[in-house]
């Protein structure tokens, strides 16, 4: 076992040091390169979308409705791998052929969409409901009220629940693996499939998820606290 | 300055306002009074169109709305431009600062410039007795304090009317008496105002007029006195035997 050995025989400890300190390049560099790239652009297209969302969610017209809850529930109700795979291979086989980054874009931003959209239609129905009274008496349109009065304050709401997107989404960036993005988990994959340390591995990669996901979580305690001046503790 | 000509509202099944006929005069405060659910908040709400009338029209200045037939948007924020809101529970923006709630509405909507604006707010929020509180949050000032800044906010549009609905009835006792005095200070500038409250000592002191609603109804206008001490209605007098 990889775990009884380490403490035993020096010679393979260093074996292991070496493979672990020389894949930290390749892994970091599928970390900088595509895991990051794919998770902040997904997040921020994905965030985009769940306002829309959102919007046609508590709109009066009917269509908006029918169409914000068909996508949310398309999404909601599907495994995200299987829509990666319709993406990618599915629609490639019938000649509709989008890059594996691209597609893995799509996919993560179509999914952060609909699972953001709910967080943000809740934050913006919890704000009481004189808030928009006060602004459309200073003569505000609805527009000029959500930029201005609601959608700031629902911003603060948002951000637990959004980190926790946030943070998901880094980790399940690892199954664009599966349509051939060259990612952080794939080249863990490709280097044990060259020495077979295959635990070692894994574990290394499990623990650069895990940084990345501390220092996330360290931004949110930051937001929260910028977003927290004007309320009372 | 104000003419309501049958006015009409409905909620659902619930008729609200029952036909209200109303003039009011430039300069002149008006105290509503009345029973919980006779309609006076939602008089004053009809007032700014929070509330879209089912029927009747209202005239403000030099802006009709007819609600008998369907207000372009436009026409809507010329009628709301008349008028400007003094709420029970304040709603400020409290991610705002007090100047930035009181300039928002000149900045956003009139489209002055922010140096105006400030400027403008600042004398406002010193006129309510707050040119120390410029930079404060909302949660940071007491109610009393909220509801002055609610004042500026109102002011800051230059309405034509002011309308507040219950200003001190959210507030602690010993914080009504700053509120009051500011309208007092307003109604003695001449400003139009339309205010609905439990205040007797205030609509005695500073009302015009003093109009009683019952049920949705205008059942009797007259000067404070003669409301006060001499009410010809039957319901009047048992609403203000009640409040003894
Ligand atoms: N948005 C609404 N939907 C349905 N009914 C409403 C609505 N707003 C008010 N009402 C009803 O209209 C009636 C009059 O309400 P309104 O708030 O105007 O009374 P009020 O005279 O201001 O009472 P109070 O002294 O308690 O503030 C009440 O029966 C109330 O339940
Ligand atoms: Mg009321």
């Amino acid at each position: 076992m990889f775990w009884n050995s380490f403490s035993v025989d020096p010679e393979k400890m260093e074996r292991y040091l070496d493979i672990a300190q020389s894949s930290l390049q390749p892994l970091l560099e599928g970390a900088v390169v595509y895991t990051l790239p794919l998770s902040l652009i997904s997040f921020i297209l994905g965030l985009a979308l769940a306002v829309l969302t959102a919007l046609a969610r508590i709109s009066t017209v009917k269509p908006f409705q029918w169409i914000a809850r068909f996508y949310v529930s398309a999404i909601r109700g599907t495994p995200l791998l299987v829509q990666l795979f319709i993406l990618f291979y599915g629609l490639g086989s019938v000649g509709i052929v989008i890059d594996p980054f691209p597609a893995a874009v799509i996919g993560f931003s179509l999914n952060v969409g609909a699972y953001a959209s709910e967080v943000i239609r809740a934050a913006i129905l919890s704000i009481p409901k004189g808030q928009w009274e006060a602004a459309h008496m200073i003569g505000m349109s609805y527009s000029q009220t959500l930029k201005r009065v609601i959608l700031p304050q629902a911003t603060r709401v948002s951000i637990p629940p959004l980190s926790n997107t946030f943070i998901s989404l880094v980790k399940d960036t690892s199954l664009a693996s599966l349509i051939l993005v060259t990612e952080m988990f794939r080249r863990a994959q490709e280097i044990a499939a060259t020495n077979y340390e295959v635990l070692l591995l894994y574990t290394e990669v499990a623990i650069i998820y895990w940084i990345i996901c501390f220092f996330l979580s360290l931004i949110q305690g930051r937001l929260e606290h910028r977003f927290d001046r004007y309320v009372s503790r | 300055m104000i003419s309501i000509n049958g006015l009409h509202k409905q909620f659902g099944d619930l008729e609200v306002l029952k036909g209200i006929d109303l003039q009011i005069n430039k300069g002149e405060v008006i105290v509503v009074i009345g029973p919980s659910g006779s309609g006076k908040t939602t008089l004053l709400r009809c007032l700014n169109i929070l509330e879209v009338p089912t029927s009747g029209s209202i005239t403000i200045d030099d802006q009709t709305a007819d609600f008998s037939k369907s207000l372009p948007k436009r026409s809507i924020d010329l009628f709301r431009k008349k008028s400007a809101m003094v709420f029970q529970h304040y709603n400020l923006f409290p991610h705002m600062t007090a100047i930035q709630n009181v300039m928002e509405g000149p900045v956003i909507v009139k489209k002055l410039s922010k140096a105006e604006a400030r400027k403008k707010a600042e004398q406002l929020l010193i006129k309510v007795g707050l040119g120390d509180k410029l930079d404060f949050y909302p949660h940071q000032l007491s109610g009393g304090q909220q509801q002055r800044v609610g004042i500026a906010r109102a002011l800051a549009l230059e309405p034509k009317v002011m309308l507040f609905d219950e200003p001190t009835s959210a507030l602690d006792p010993e914080l009504v008496g700053e509120v009051l005095q500011v309208m007092k200070d307003l109604a003695g500038e001449g400003i139009t105002m339309v205010v609905v409250t439990h205040e007797m000592r205030f609509a005695n002191d500073v009302a015009d007029e003093v109009i009683f609603m019952d049920q949705g109804k205008i059942i009797e206008r007259s000067k404070p006195v003669d409301m006060f001490t001499n009410p010809k209605e039957e319901r009047t007098k048992q609403f203000l035997n009640l409040l003894q």
